[in-house]
């Protein structure tokens, strides 16, 4: 058996329109806070993780900002999977026996980037011009579906359980409506208002049935993590032991071939194979989660991962949602953040993120926001391509 | 001669869509492929996808880059059991129109001509 990690310390800044830093001071601020947190300095750390997919900034720069001690940095692309994939290389590093403490960093400013797809398509070639593996002869957007990531998590929402036609309209912007409400509770939260059913359907269509409040929020911030192994755990502090938080599982999975995702993104099947391994590995089940962060980076994807987790019975997501359960006070509370439709999304600082918001609750340290009594959680995070990784988090029983 | 949008439509003797298929396990892919994604087999022959379908899912899309006309309907269609993405084209993009479960026929349209008058050619799919 390979040894156990744990989170010594994390932390998430503030998301949101942080003009007066650039992404260097974003990433100090979370790898400086997580380290304070876990009660060491950089000269303990010998392995760092690092992500940042838009300011091409790496972890070496970081280093030079914080402290420059030679240790290798992984710096990881992985869409919007990139924090926790970094998270993950610094886990591997200690799982192999090459080091026992390291620090993984995300970030990313985002704030009025628009469309992640591309702002402008431009005139297009004065001749047509055959490009690429389908010879387009233009920018394919807007001609052969669309490539913009509202649209095509939509038709992802749209086509759940055989395209049960109650997944709609009012549905999926219910679902906001929770997710909005949750995140009046969460300081960090980038837009902490309450949004009602009515002003969420009447916001500027974006890609029907997701309205501007049902899409992801572009913003600024950073999330940093520094983990230890277990045996190196039980040389520090007492309190060190009792807010660390164990790494039951973490699995990272890319798409497996189904035919259907060679044209059309397929975010359940990666999901679902990671869940079912990642269960196996913890050795709990969807009915032990206290409570679950996964990734609705738009109001229609929350439907389709209750189902891809198992939260719910297999085609059950729409009555598992109108039962109540996801909502904070319910069986199965999910996104109690505010999600990334109001938390925010910086990219390659969500899978971090999503840590931080599970990793708080389990150290009961998520003032009014907590959830009481909360000992297992998980944090799911799928980037399209695919690359999905779900981590499940225990309290400390040390 | 028109020149297709992509080279997985051809134009004659009808508009049709035309799949990669691996010789080995007769998965089918658009596109050019150094191998196949399911068994790893490197041969491929073309075969004729079919021209009417199912609609599965569909979005309006209303905000896009600048320089893409909008709205639109971009749709998933299943043709003959092939996952084909393509845009609902010839009704308003409209969600009390378009539905799921909807039958569709490929159609094609001109995309105009380029500086020396070669006409492009793009497709989408009608309601039947």
């Amino acid at each position: 058996m390979t040894e156990n990690v744990w989170i010594l310390g994390i932390h998430m800044t503030p998301f949101g329109k942080r003009a007066d830093k650039d992404v260097l001071d974003l990433a100090a601020e979370a790898a400086l806070a997580a380290l304070k947190d876990a009660g060491v300095t950089m000269r303990d750390m010998q392995v760092m993780g690092y992500g940042n997919l838009r300011g091409q900034t790496s972890g070496q720069s970081l280093q030079k900002q914080i402290g420059q001690t030679g240790i290798p940095s992984y710096n990881v692309s992985n869409a919007c999977a990139t924090g926790s994939t970094a998270m993950r290389a610094v886990m591997m590093s200690i799982k192999s026996g090459e080091s026992d403490m390291g620090i993984a960093v995300g970030v990313e400013k985002l704030y009025g980037a628009g469309l992640l797809t591309g702002n402008d398509v431009g005139s297009g070639p004065e001749t047509w011009t055959p490009k690429g593996r389908n010879g387009a002869i233009k920018n394919l957007d807007g001609y052969i579906g669309t490539s913009g990531m509202a649209g095509l998590f939509a038709q992802i929402g749209m086509a759940y359980n055989n395209s049960d036609p109650r997944a709609n309209f009012e549905l999926f912007a219910r679902i906001s409506e929770k997710s909005h409400s949750h995140s009046t509770l969460n300081p960090n939260a980038a837009y902490q208002n309450k949004m009602s059913l009515e002003q969420i359907m009447n916001d500027p269509m974006i890609a029907y049935p997701h309205t501007r409040s049902m899409c992801s929020a572009n913003c600024d911030g950073a999330a940093a993590a520094v983990l230890v192994s277990e045996s190196k755990l039980r040389t520090l502090s007492l309190e060190q032991q009792r807010r660390a938080v164990k790494i039951s599982a973490s699995v990272l999975a890319s798409d497996p071939w189904t035919e259907a995702a060679q044209e059309f993104p397929d975010v359940s099947t990666v999901t679902r194979n990671a869940a079912i391994k990642a269960y196996e590995l913890a050795g709990v089940g969807p009915q032990d989660m206290n409570l679950v962060e996964l990734h609705d980076c738009f109001a229609a994807a929350e439907l389709v991962h209750y189902d891809n987790l198992q939260l719910c019975e297999p085609g059950g997501a729409i009555d598992f949602f109108n039962s109540g359960a996801t909502w904070r006070d319910g069986k199965t509370p999910v996104n109690v953040s505010g999600g990334l439709q109001s938390k925010g999304h910086p990219i390659a600082a969500t899978g971090i993120a999503n840590i931080w918001e599970v990793a708080t609750h389990l150290r009961n340290e998520a003032g009014p926001r907590q959830i009481e009594g909360a000992k297992v959680g998980m944090a799911h995070v799928i980037g399209l391509g695919s690359s999905c990784t779900v981590h499940i988090l225990e309290k400390s029983s040390l | 001669m028109p020149i297709p949008i992509v080279n997985y439509l051809a134009l004659e003797p009808q508009p049709h869509l035309v799949a990669q298929q691996c010789t080995a396990c007769k998965a089918k892919v658009f596109g050019r492929h150094n191998a196949c994604p399911n068994c790893f087999a490197l041969d491929f022959t073309e075969v004729d996808v079919p021209t009417t379908g199912v609609l599965k899912t569909f979005t309006i899309v209303h905000h896009d880059a600048k320089g893409v006309p909008v709205p639109y309907c971009a749709a998933v269609i299943d043709c003959g059991g092939m996952t084909v993405m393509g845009n609902i084209i010839g009704v308003d993009p409209d969600p009390e129109i378009i539905t799921r479960g909807m039958e569709v026929q490929l159609k094609t349209y001109s995309l105009g001509n380029d500086a020396e008058g070669v006409e492009a050619i793009g497709f989408g799919f009608e309601p039947v």
